[in-house]
């Protein structure tokens, strides 16, 4: 074990001793004292921040199974952002839910480490470890509101479908050491280039079983059943979290396992994605019209926008990939700044997440409500705003590929998204409010983070420059 | 100076969000300073067309930054003797719009008054625009304010005209980005120069047939929704009845002209082979248009349907002189968009103001003003000619022309278009005597205040704009063109029916554009 083997897993032990030191906070406290938690979360984050941006470009190697390679790299940025918008949200919604702040932190902090470690492992076993930390701080997380029956349900469903998703993904991976004696990568790759050939059923058997688990945790078509009781029931900011950061650290391994090990294959699973891809996006979209709270709402979206970078992948090119890590940054900087919206109307006795509630908001909370309809507006594809440009960068990817038809089911599921977005908007700004339900007044770190959220959706759709070339140098590290 | 004045709107939306609204007691404040920086575009606007050269063809004012370098997304400006003109219609009915208003909108008025000067921002920048991506962030922008502005402050139905309104939209101009991307790659796999989204560049690619023909389909159904062309109208009379006077007026003067304006900057020139194959189907369209757009109007019993009806027709017109595809044909459909801007933003202003006064816009409800508001009906009847098209005034220029160049391209579309030329004076006239002449049948017509002082400051400008229009048209026509020569050049019936195109014949469009450095530089 040498030096240079540690420094490439710098920014996940960085989170890591963030973690347990949350959890010693809380184990420490005296009870009734205040302890700022989540300060602790914020300089472990910014301490993996540091660390990444010193690794940059040095392709360092950890233990054969770890790389800290541009495209490791650059989900970690992702994840540290979706870190850190967590952290500064999470005080006021611990304090209003009553939630364990101690276990709520540490879990938050382990299953940050784990997308990481997911991001940047290059061993499917490594990857199945990090996919189940991750996983198992999420069940909790999910259900961390004991004493509500929606988040133990919730919990309950993606608890076990979960675990299901997991046994297929281990399944996989013992199929794939079995024709290639390895489950590094690299190696992987080297022998179904000339294994898969002699055992073309073994190879599809296990990359069907890799798929499965993958398509659970980035909930795509058919099997996203969990994703709107989950979102649903967890509490706002978890559900926010888990939508953008799951999903972030599910693509980083899916794209690296499919570009890496199984390459020698694209031709046969190409066609999967592309179908995937395209049931994803229209399913996603045209359920998500008929829900009338706001958290299924969003939850549907979600799975529509795990559509879109679905078409990314079935591009199958370096537009498509740079366009993934772009799409996925933007997307989470506005998904969970969304969340965040509808948590800060939640009160202690009602969630207030169903869309007769926010009736009128523009009224009462006018700088939310803007905020809001900017989130909205960027989720649904509408210039000048970072999810514009990600779609934009994803069907050029499509394009590029020859590949018109995704493209046009692409823009054409946009247009119907944008139809329940604008219902939300439409609420806020053309309605009258019904009985005013009584909402918190944001904390200022609430509302410091929401201010970022906005300026980063428009510096995203406005100057992209600079983050789209960063994204697509980070893709080169893949080959 | 374009980007100046692009973005003058919005530097005056964003001040005036800066200033603190307590209760509407600063009102007068907001109403002011939007009023104040709309001028302010409008004296830009003007400024420009002093400096415009009206004997070159390029385009002038070219401003060029890289902006997406990866992908050959640049920030490209520059205006044309087509182009200028409806920059100066922006500058001109946003104050007229913001004007019209200025009592009936209490509810929000910092945000009415900042999504106008945004809308009008992006308005102004789909006109500049020369970058492919730049124009379709403009164009999909725009839709935002707009929206907003018809869903609030809209009439009893706005929520669904304004969902109506951006999802049609929407889904037109989805198709065409695929389209745009697709331009914009194939610049790459033919020419090997990278991706390219310089309308300039790309007015010089050669396409296979094939794609040319999908890409002119997906970007004529964006804009034929906009435009609105028969049969993609139906959002028109929802959003144009809904909408507040300005939005109506924005509306129908301004964002209807993005249709016809896309048809000849983008979708005609660049895919001229397809262009001169479905001419002759948008043409029929147009002209399906004109009429039943005219006896739809007629039956309306709601002013501002009628109107909306009217608009139908009128666009018709504007797309059968671009089908036309020759030199009085293109000119007159130019000149028509101008003058529908002027005459059909003053009619929307006229209902306004008879709205506001009676709270309805049934025909049934008037009968007999002449007596009560002697100098609105005055008005009223000089905007109401100007429609119609009677010599002297500016209808009349546009509508001739138009008839002139499908004449000389197929006298049948002529003369079923003519048809429309009546019809329009029937439906216009007769809701004109219903409204103004006869017996005084409501009481409470009598009572009706005539124009006041803020309502002359809006209605005059635009009757006498349509008078100047219809008296000297050479002075718009002038400058014209050149542009629109050079368009023709790039895409004719007759250069068409020789494809390939002679070489003679492109070195004849890179002479006359020769003016231009950068567009030197793309044909090396």
């Amino acid at each position: 074990m040498s030096l240079s083997s540690i420094t490439a897993i710098v920014p996940i032990l960085c989170v890591t001793a963030a973690g347990i030191a949350a959890m010693l906070a809380e184990a420490f406290r005296e009870p009734g004292e205040r302890m700022p938690i989540s300060g602790l979360g914020l300089v472990g984050l910014a301490g993996a921040a540091i660390s990444a941006g010193l690794l940059w470009g040095r392709h360092a190697t950890g233990f054969g199974v770890v790389a800290a390679d541009t495209f490791g790299l650059f989900f970690v940025m992702i994840l540290v952002v979706i870190g850190v918008m967590t952290m500064l949200l999470s005080p006021q919604f611990v304090a209003v839910d009553e939630l364990p702040g101690g276990e709520y932190y540490a879990l938050t902090l382990f299953a940050l480490a784990g997308m990481m470690l997911m991001a940047m492992a290059t061993d499917l076993l490594l990857i199945f470890l990090a996919l189940e930390v991750m996983s198992l701080a999420v069940y909790v997380l999910t259900a961390i509101k004991r004493n509500s029956e929606a988040s133990v349900e919730g919990a309950f469903k993606y608890f076990i479908l979960g675990g299901f998703s997991s046994a297929f993904f281990l399944y996989g991976i013992a199929f794939v050491y079995g024709l290639a004696h390895s489950t590094r990568l690299d190696r992987v790759g080297s022998a179904l280039a000339g294994e898969s050939a002699r055992h073309p059923i073994l190879a599809l058997v296990a990359l069907g079983l890799l798929l499965v688990g993958f398509g659970f945790k980035v909930s795509a078509v058919p099997f996203h059943m969990w994703t709107p009781d989950a979102y649903e029931g967890a509490p706002t900011i978890v559900a926010g979290f888990m939508s953008t950061g799951v999903k972030a650290a599910a693509f980083a391994a899916l794209l690296r396992v499919m570009v890496t090990a199984f390459d020698p294959l694209h031709a046969t699973w190409l066609p999967v994605i592309w179908v995937m891809a395209a049931i994803t996006m229209i399913l996603g979209t045209i359920v998500g019209v008929a829900q009338a709270n706001l958290k299924r709402m969003l939850a549907y979206s979600s799975i529509a926008h795990a559509g879109y970078v679905l078409v990314g992948l079935a591009a199958y090119n370096d537009v498509g990939r740079g366009a993934i890590l772009f799409y996925l940054l933007a997307y989470g900087v506005t998904n969970l700044g969304a969340f965040a919206v509808i948590g800060l109307l939640a009160t202690r006795e009602r969630a207030n997440d169903d869309l007769a509630s926010i009736a009128g908001l523009s009224d009462r909370h006018p700088a939310l409500a803007a905020v809001f309809s900017v989130l909205l507006l960027s989720l649904g594809g509408i210039p000048p705003t970072a999810g514009f440009v990600g779609k934009w960068y994803i069907f050029s990817a499509a394009v590029r590929a020859g590949d018109y038809g995704l493209a046009i089911i692409g823009v054409l599921t946009s247009v119907v998204s944008i139809f329940f977005y604008l219902r939300v908007i439409v609420m806020m700004y053309m309605a009258e409010p019904g009985d005013a339900p009584a909402s918190n007044e944001p904390s200022r770190a609430a509302v410091f983070t929401l201010a970022a959220t906005l300026v980063a959706t428009f510096y995203l759709g406005i100057l992209p420059t600079r983050i789209l070339e960063l994204a697509a140098r980070s893709i080169s590290s893949l080959f | 100076m374009l980007t100046t004045i692009v973005f003058l709107p919005l530097a005056g939306a964003l001040l005036l969000l800066l200033i603190e609204n307590g209760d509407g007691r600063r009102d007068a404040v907001i109403r002011w300073t939007a009023l104040g920086a709309s001028l302010v575009v409008f004296a830009a606007t003007l400024l420009l067309w002093s400096r415009f050269d009206p004997a070159r063809a390029d385009f002038q004012f070219v401003e060029r930054h890289d902006w997406i370098p990866s992908f050959g997304v640049q920030y490209l400006v520059g205006v044309d003797g087509i182009s200028l003109f409806l920059l100066v219609l922006t500058g001109f009915l946003t104050p007229v719009a913001l004007l019209s208003s200025w009592e009936s909108v209490h509810k929000k008025l910092k945000e009415f008054a900042a999504f106008v000067l945004v809308l009008e921002s992006a308005m102004l920048g789909v006109f500049v625009s020369l970058d492919l991506f730049l124009f379709y962030v403009f164009w999909d922008a725009m839709l935002v304010p707009m929206y907003f502005l018809i869903g609030i402050w809209g009439y009893d139905r706005r929520v669904y005209a304004a969902v109506k309104f951006i999802l049609y939209t929407a889904a037109g101009s989805v198709l065409m980005l695929v389209a745009i991307v697709g331009l914009a790659w194939m610049h790459n796999a033919i020419t090997g120069a990278g991706y390219s989204f310089d309308l300039l560049k790309l007015y010089d690619l050669h396409l296979p047939r094939q794609y040319e023909f999908w890409f002119f389909l997906a970007f004529t159904v964006a804009f034929a929704i906009k435009v609105p062309l028969f049969p993609f109208h139906t959002w028109l009379p929802d959003a144009h009845v809904e909408a507040p006077t300005a939005g109506s007026v924005i509306l129908a003067g301004v964002l209807l002209k993005m249709g016809t304006y896309g048809l000849l900057r983008f979708a005609f020139p660049l895919f001229p082979a397809a262009a001169a194959y479905f001419a002759p189907v948008l043409a029929v369209l147009a002209v399906v248009g004109i009429i039943y757009g005219a006896l739809v109007a007629m039956v309306q019993p709601d002013l501002k349907k009628l109107v909306a009806y009217s608009s139908v027709s009128h666009l018709g017109f504007v797309v059968l002189g671009i089908c036309a595809l020759n030199v009085q044909g293109v000119q007159g459909a130019v000149y028509q968009m101008l003058n529908h801007g002027v005459s059909t933003g003053g009619l929307f202003l006229i209902v306004g103001m008879l709205s506001d006064r009676r709270h309805t816009r049934l025909i049934a409800e008037f009968g007999g003003l002449k007596a009560a508001t002697p100098r609105l009906v005055a008005v009223f009847l000089l905007i109401t000619l100007s429609s119609i098209g009677l010599p002297g005034l500016n209808g009349f220029v546009g509508e001739f022309l138009i008839l002139l160049g499908a004449f000389r391209w197929d006298p049948r579309f002529a003369a079923f278009a003519a048809s429309g030329v009546i019809l329009s004076a029937v439906y216009m006239l007769w809701m004109f005597q219903r409204v103004n002449y006869g017996p005084v049948t409501h009481e409470e017509n009598m009572a009706l205040p005539d124009l006041t002082v803020r309502e002359r400051w809006v209605i005059v400008p635009t009757v006498a704009m349509a008078i100047f229009m219809g008296v000297l048209p050479g002075i718009f026509l002038k400058p014209m063109q050149p542009s629109v020569d050079r368009l023709l050049q790039r895409v004719s019936h007759e250069t068409v029916a020789r494809a390939p195109r002679a070489p003679a014949d492109d070195h004849a469009v890179a002479e006359s554009r020769g003016a231009a450095p950068a567009d030197v530089r793309v044909k090396n």
